[in-house]
């Protein structure tokens, strides 16, 4: 891992070029075209160093299990609104994390000391807050197997580091994307962002895996804000991009000045939509829109901590529980859903070489033909569904969720990429339109709320579409569509193939108790579900 | 008075300060300015150091000791600016985020909204925010305060507990070039507990947050949430429509808790906010919500007692945003005050809704037909024109018939506005300082309420 001294030597600013972080190399330099996959360097000796001694002092101190992460998160954001920039804001934080197993009971401590003396404190720490812990445990931890890996790298799959483009880059874009937007009449307002982050990770735990990662996600969220001539009302456009385990090359992708003039005039078409009539509709659902209540009620619920009841105090439990009754018997929706986990899908907002827990991870089945046959899960998890892997003749192994959002946080289970199966036909949005009669679709994520079991949800959307006679016919405004989960995915008839499937991403899911944030992506095709229950939002003060 | 605290228990092995002092916090203040080229700059110190403790399913989960601190220096150089963090507080590093700083202000675009930093500030003393105690305790301690929800939920077979207790020290400096000092050092404490039924039909929650650990009472918020767990056991079903509300004070702090985010006069002077007035302007001096209505915030309130300024430094003192049902203060930011004339009122870190004289037991009892709800869940945004959310009741949802709480129901989902709640209000009880962790201090009351819109049924417990 690069130390931040290096960090600096190596900069452009030492050189006198002035760019945010390290310098853009040659390649970088030609038109962002035919470009290789960023490739990770092996772990620099003093970081090995460190991360050794943090286990050596926790086995001294008495712990039976122990790992370690010294990480290194960088955040770079350019924040503008119409013709300014509001703020230019870069981040650098480096510590280390360290958690102890000692009798069965987790300990963990966290410290921003990059010193042998910084970093034994911190494992005896850890250890002694494992050994306080002895006297309110019931059952000890255990482990899922899992094989070493010494002298393991990795790299998300970018091409273009967002730390190596100058800010003026930067700033130039967003500017260009806002100036877009103004264009269009009754366009008042337009935010912009630009943000970037960067992980370098660095793991070793006592089974004598040594991991170095890097990491990095792009996200450029835009709103664009019509309000009436009069005041009276306004309308929003926003998600109207997804957040990305890639870097700049999906900036250029996305080319925002472009494609803001048509969301600015979306803006400005909603704002004289005609508002929804209440009733049942057929829905059609864009992966834009899909994606955040797939995630919701099929993804949340389907965490192995929740169905045990481990979030009960804070995120909320599942009605996929408990697993004992639920697995291989419940059913989740209609047939033609099926779903899977997967950490190593690429340019997934959570994808991963290795988890935080050492795992290499793989895709698995969550929901195959609408039954629940499994969860997600950490090694220590994975134990509890040992009776189910034997059953099935499955090996107990985790499935790689372990996720620490930073080094002073501690892992626990999180979301890997959830992502419904694309159908057996290979058809569309369009196709979908054209097959309802009487229907909405919708695009793009809105307000979103669900109960603490995932059984009762309401969702909105960024843009809603009337569908008469297999035709678009106008859009619509104050539009929810509110289910019980079991019964809204009973609903889906219809799922596009393999060439409608899109990467719908979330930049920060919170969980945990202290709360951690968890950028998860899920692909998706558009669904149909038939007759759900939409309702009007609007309301006159 | 907690039980759990015994100061001979050993501190933490980790470092002997347990956040940045006054003193270290001024040097590093010093140091930047000193290093600065920019025209002017700006300097951040955030240091913390928390404990926690998660238990649940009637086992010790994760436990942890987590410190840091940060440094942020924003360099402004002409009308640009940027703002740089890292949390290597060595001289090379310091010095290296200055000149990081002014190196990105320089490439920034004109900000034709910049400000001068603020220059040294009248600023209120609240040392009392600090308790050696709570900074220093120790990991056996909070252990002992999970056992105590821990060791009678295994005695039965009829309950799982789940719950967190965590406390935390934090010291935020603020410096400039124009001479502004501000430094205000904190603890906190809190518990919150999550008690189910193990038949899986019932569910209670309950918590406690205060400056102080000893301020905390952990047999009380155990006897609280075991006693709605067992109340809430096999809920019964009944229609969605608008209903006569009695809310907890934790269910008015989730929802009023939302609305100061809506007093931004820039918003509403846009034509982009509740209070903007049709044709221009905002409603400033208007009639919002009912008379017995008033919302403040205030940082040296008792049972505040959070940071006397904001993150620009602006002092903060009391501030009425909503004053007998008038809106009579609009949160105005420096760029937007510079811009129309107005004066700047700082960003709040709690707020402050007024409480009354009627009881719970009176609220109940003057109650023909209504629903006592505990907490609100999942609330979003679905209506910013008219601050309305949608979101669900958890943890203890009760019917009242004829003055008493007859059942226990199934929880609902709302679609409904703070603002028509606080117009619809008929009683306002004690106030006590909510369990919401993470968003500043709330102060809310229990509150009476007619005609809230509950929309769906759920079947989660």
């Amino acid at each position: 891992m690069t130390s931040r001294r290096d960090f600096v030597a190596t900069t452009a600013l030492a050189a006198g070029a002035l760019a945010v972080g390290r310098p853009r190399d040659a390649a970088a330099h030609s038109a962002h075209t035919g470009l290789m996959p960023h490739v990770q360097q092996r772990m620099d000796a003093p970081t090995r160093d460190l991360l050794l001694l943090a286990l050596d002092t926790a086995k001294r101190a008495g712990a039976s299990y122990a790992d370690v992460r010294i990480q290194r998160v960088q955040r770079n954001a350019v924040f503008t609104r119409e013709k300014q920039i509001l703020d230019v804001i870069d981040s650098d934080t480096m510590g280390c994390g360290i958690r102890a197993l000692v009798d069965g009971c987790w300990g963990f401590a966290a410290t921003p000391r990059l010193t042998n003396d910084g970093i034994a404190r911190a494992a005896n720490e850890a250890v002694a807050t494992a050994k306080a812990n002895r006297i309110a445990r019931d059952k000890a931890v255990e482990l899922a197997p899992n094989p070493a890996h010494p002298d393991a790298t990795w790299s998300s799959g970018f091409t273009i580091d967002p730390f190596t483009i100058s800010i003026e880059e930067k700033t130039t874009l967003a500017l260009a994307a806002n100036a877009a937007a103004l264009s269009v009449p009754g366009v008042r307002f337009v935010n912009t962002q630009l943000q970037f982050v960067k992980e370098e990770r660095n793991y070793a735990n006592t089974d004598g895996s040594i991991i170095a990662q890097t990491l990095v996600r792009t996200y450029t969220p835009m709103a664009i804000t019509a309000v009436s001539a009069d005041r009276s009302d306004f309308a929003i456009r926003d998600a109207v991009v997804q957040p990305t385990g890639r870097g700049w090359e999906s900036v250029l992708e996305n080319d925002l000045p472009v494609n803001a003039k048509k969301w600015a005039e979306e803006a400005a078409e909603k704002l004289k939509a005609k508002s929804v009539e209440p009733g049942r509709y057929d829905l059609i659902l864009h992966p834009s829109n899909l994606g955040l209540t797939l995630h919701e009620s099929v993804a949340h619920p389907t965490e192995l901590d929740r169905a045990y009841g481990y979030e009960a105090n804070y995120a909320g439990t599942s009605f996929v529980a408990p697993p004992e009754k639920v697995l291989g018997t419940l059913k989740f929706g209609s047939p033609m859903m099926n779903i899977y986990g997967d950490r190593s899908q690429a340019g997934g907002c959570a994808t991963v070489g290795y988890d935080d827990d050492g795992v290499k991870p793989e895709q698995f089945d969550i929901i195959k033909d609408g039954i629940v046959v499994d969860y997600q899960t950490t090694r220590e998890q994975a134990m509890w569904l040992d009776w189910w892997y034997k059953k099935r003749n499955m090996p107990t192994r985790s499935h790689g969720c372990s996720y620490a959002d930073s080094w002073d946080s501690v892992a626990f289970q999180r979301m890997p990429n959830v992502s419904i199966k694309p159908g057996a036909k290979d058809i569309g949005w369009n196709e979908l339109i054209a097959a309802t009669d009487k229907g909405i679709a919708i695009m793009g994520r809105g307000s979103y709320s669900i109960d603490q079991q995932r059984y009762n949800g309401q969702f909105g959307g960024a843009l809603f579409y009337e569908v008469r006679g297999g035709k678009i016919t106008g859009q619509l405004k104050d539009v929810a569509y509110q289910f019980r989960t079991t019964e809204f995915w009973g609903a889906l008839d219809m799922l596009g193939g393999q060439k409608s499937y899109e990467l719908y991403a979330t930049f920060s899911d919170g969980k945990g108790q202290p709360g951690q944030s968890n950028a998860v992506t899920h692909g998706c095709v558009p669904t149909r579900h038939k007759q759900i229950n939409v309702i009007n939002t609007g309301r006159k003060a | 008075m907690s039980i759990i605290l015994d100061p001979r228990a050993p501190r933490s092995l980790m470092a002997d300060d347990v956040v940045i002092s006054r003193a270290d916090a001024q040097r590093v203040v010093e140091s930047v300015v000193k290093l600065s080229k920019a025209d002017a700059v700006q300097v951040v110190i955030r240091s913390s150091r928390t404990r926690n403790v998660r238990f649940a399913a009637n086992q010790l989960s994760t436990a942890g000791v987590i410190e840091d601190t940060t440094l942020v220096v924003m360099s402004f150089i002409g009308r640009k600016h940027s703002a740089v963090t890292t949390n290597d507080l060595s001289p090379e590093s310091i010095e290296r985020t200055v000149r990081k700083a002014e190196a990105i202000a320089r490439l920034a675009p004109d900000d034709a909204e910049m400000l001068p930093v603020l220059g040294q500030q009248n600023l209120a003393d609240l040392s009392a925010a600090w308790d050696d105690a709570t900074a220093n305790l120790d990991a056996g301690s909070v252990t002992a305060a999970a056992n105590t929800a821990l060791g009678p939920a295994r005695k039965g077979n009829t309950l799982t507990v789940a719950g967190f207790l965590v406390t935390g020290a934090e010291a935020l400096a603020i410096g400039t070039s124009a001479g502004l000092f501000a430094y205000h050092r904190g603890t906190n404490a809190n518990y919150t507990l999550t008690v189910r039924t193990a038949d899986g039909t019932g569910s209670g929650w309950a918590g406690e947050d205060a400056p102080a650990w000893g301020a905390l009472d952990f047999a009380r918020v155990s006897a609280q949430a075991i006693e709605k767990a067992e109340r809430s056991r096999n809920p019964v079903a009944i229609e969605p429509g608008r209903y006569t509300v009695i809310l907890e004070p934790q269910a008015v702090g989730d929802l009023v808790g939302l609305m100061p985010r809506y007093f931004n006069a820039r918003s509403a002077d846009e034509g982009r906010s509740p209070f903007a007035k049709a044709g221009g302007g905002n409603k400033l001096g208007e009639t919002i919500v009912n008379a017995m209505i008033s919302l403040t915030s205030d940082p040296s309130n008792p049972m505040v007692m959070s940071r006397p300024f904001d993150g620009d430094g602006m002092p903060l003192t009391k501030q009425s945003w909503i004053s007998n049902g008038t809106l009579s203060t609009m949160l105005v930011p420096r760029a937007w005050a510079a811009r129309k004339n107005l004066t700047a009122t700082g960003t709040p870190n709690n707020i402050i809704l007024g409480g009354g004289s009627t009881s719970r037991d009176q609220m109940i009892a003057g109650t023909q037909r209504g629903i006592l709800v505990t907490r609100l869940w999942y609330l979003r945004e679905t209506d910013p024109r008219t601050m309305s959310y949608t979101g669900l009741t958890r943890d203890g949802t009760f019917l009242i018939e004829n003055g008493k709480i007859t059942k226990s129901i199934k929880n609902m989902r709302f679609n409904e506005s703070p603002l028509f709640l606080l117009n619809n209000v008929e009683a306002l009880g004690p106030v006590r300082r909510t369990a919401t962790e993470g968003s500043g201090v709330q102060i809310m009351p229990i509150l009476k309420a007619r005609d809230f819109n509950f929309t769906s049924l759920s079947d989660a417990v």
